[in-house]
């Protein structure tokens, strides 16, 4: 009785509903799918925000209390100024359609969203524009405590709204709306190891050369000297942060929630931890002692050389990668400082060198097999990267050089940017010893 | 023997320092100090408003040498502390009365 009861209630319930049928089942299904893409994108998209942070505590960390005020408000700046310069310029450069595969022509100010149409080019966009930011902030370290803020400014929107978007729409572009000539030849860069990294670091390699040495860096009979960072505790935070944003930089990049997303997580993390380990090791044996910021710098290198790679790759291969990666960093370190770029945080050699390293091993350790045909065109992409990175981001910092100035004054840069250039003290209450330390 | 002490803007004090080891000054003792002088501080800024900072960091070096070579020293030290600019600071000289290694117990001259 009541059983009939419960039946005759239920059938009442869904006597409005169409019974379901396999198509709209298979409808239903999609729309499942569609939801959890989106949400899995912007969830990735904000992990990789979080990066920012990272970015500014390890160069916070590795530079002198007096110029941190400028390090926050560089940060802050380059994602800032970054964003509106992505929204307006960089998107349609990078995403918008393109006949010739050299740069796109449409979408600029968000124009491809019309309301009520498909609201998926937003959600692409915001984890675009991340990672955009990201290749910005990267050269903020390499030229850290030297740098005019207006001009550090101004060189951020270019390479937000120009440098950055037009190698990513060769490599990136037919992810949305475009088609660039480097993906056409089957270049691998799932994450961005040479379109956000190495352009980032080969930015930072101009930017630390127009600008020179920090004053005090190198003696006068040629010897580096080293200028101690003011926190490694703060460093530290930063690159654990960089290591969580990480999580969503590269298992992010399917920006579909699909199984994908396993194995790169632990060819992420696996690289990371090897980069570490062997920084570590290879610091100790050239110094006597396992130094932090070389395994700070690992750990990065690590994640850096596994971004191209990350979901082509197997396991063990993610391992040998971070692993060379640790190796390659802190000889990377030992060479800039022999040829006299200042890179007080290591930008060039962690971004850059392994960007570089990261897209060759995703032709060498290909989990489909690789062929001389592969890794040449890794190859030919890690030198059209320097090439056009490095070209455009010297001419730019050249023209700012010569007209509003890239570099403060000596007496500006020992009395601190922070008074100088903000007109404060990061740390009031503190007694602040940078300047007895050497 | 003769005691000098200078308040010098601290980042000219690696270029003070070395000036000073190259004319043959065996010891420096260096602090970090905050004071005033004519300059009166200076203004810093926090959340838009301005507040006035009255003690200002500067680095104290002190150094004890022979009397004959004082007055080489403050000319060094007078001409590498030096930008021009107010808040400079000052160099103080002072005789000395001894001098004691505590290692050894030399005394006078011998313990510079």
């Amino acid at each position: 009785m009541f059983l009939i009861l419960l039946t005759s209630v239920i059938s009442t319930v869904w006597a409005g509903d169409d019974p379901p049928t396999p198509m709209s089942n298979k409808d239903a299904i999609a729309l499942v799918q569609t939801n959890a893409d989106y949400v899995w994108t912007l969830v990735a998209a904000a992990l990789v925000f979080f990066m920012q942070a990272g970015f500014a505590m390890v160069e916070a960390g590795f530079t002198r209390a007096k110029n941190a005020i400028n390090i926050m408000m560089k940060n802050l700046m380059d994602f800032s100024m970054g964003t509106l310069a992505f929204w307006a310029i960089g998107f349609g450069l990078m995403f918008g359609a393109s006949s010739s595969g050299w740069l796109g022509t449409s979408g600029f100010f968000l124009s491809d969203f019309k309301v009520g149409g498909d609201p998926w080019v937003l959600a692409f966009w915001m984890f675009q524009v991340v990672f955009a930011a990201t290749a910005a902030t990267i050269v903020s370290g390499a030229m850290a405590e030297r740098t005019k803020f207006t001009s550090y400014m101004l060189y951020s929107v270019f390479v937000c709204g120009i440098i950055y978007p037009v190698f990513g729409s060769w490599a990136w572009g037919g992810l949305f709306h475009g088609g660039g000539w480097l993906e056409k030849l089957g270049f691998i860069d799932f994450a961005g190891s040479t379109v956000v990294h190495s352009v980032g670091g080969w930015a930072a390699l101009a930017g630390a050369i127009v600008l020179g040495p920090r004053i005090g860096k190198f003696t006068k009979d040629g010897k580096v000297r080293p200028i101690l960072g003011h926190n490694l505790p703060l460093a530290a935070l930063g690159v654990f942060i960089l290591w969580l944003g990480w999580f969503g930089f590269n298992p992010g990049s399917t920006t579909a929630a699909s199984k994908d997303i396993a194995m790169i997580f632990v060819n992420t993390n696996l690289a990371a931890a090897t980069g570490a380990i062997l920084a570590m090791i290879t610091s100790w044996m050239r110094i006597g002692k396992p130094d932090v910021g070389m395994s700070l710098n690992g750990a990065l290198a690590g994640l850096v050389a596994i971004t191209a790679p990350c979901a082509s790759v197997s396991p063990l291969s993610a391992v040998i990668i971070g692993a060379i990666a640790g190796i390659i960093v802190v000889l990377s370190v030992f060479f800039f400082d022999k040829i006299k770029v200042d890179d007080p945080v290591g930008a060039i050699s962690v971004h850059g060198v392994n960007g570089a390293w990261g897209t060759l091993a995703a032709g060498l350790f290909n989990i489909g097999g690789t062929s001389p045909k592969i890794i040449g065109v890794q190859l030919l992409g890690i030198g059209a990267c320097f090439l056009w990175t490095f070209g455009t981001a010297f001419i730019l910092f050249k023209i700012i050089d010569k007209t509003v100035g890239l570099r403060v004054t000596p007496e500006e840069e020992r009395e601190g940017l922070d008074y100088t250039e903000h007109g404060g003290n990061a740390y009031p209450d503190f007694e602040v010893s940078s300047y007895v330390q050497t | 023997m003769k005691k000098i002490e200078a308040i010098i803007k601290p980042f000219k004090l690696d270029e003070v320092k070395e000036a000073l080891a190259a004319i043959g000054v065996k010891g420096i003792t260096v602090s970090e100090v905050k004071g005033f002088g004519r300059q009166r501080g200076h203004k810093e800024v926090y959340r838009g408003a301005e507040y006035q900072v009255d003690f200002v960091a500067k680095v104290k070096i002190e150094v004890v040498l022979e009397a004959s070579m004082a007055g080489e020293a403050v000319a060094t030290i007078q001409k590498q502390a030096r930008t021009g600019a107010i808040g400079d600071g000052k160099i103080f000289v002072l005789p000395l009365e001894d001098v004691i290694r505590i290692r050894t117990g030399e005394t006078g001259k011998d313990a510079i």
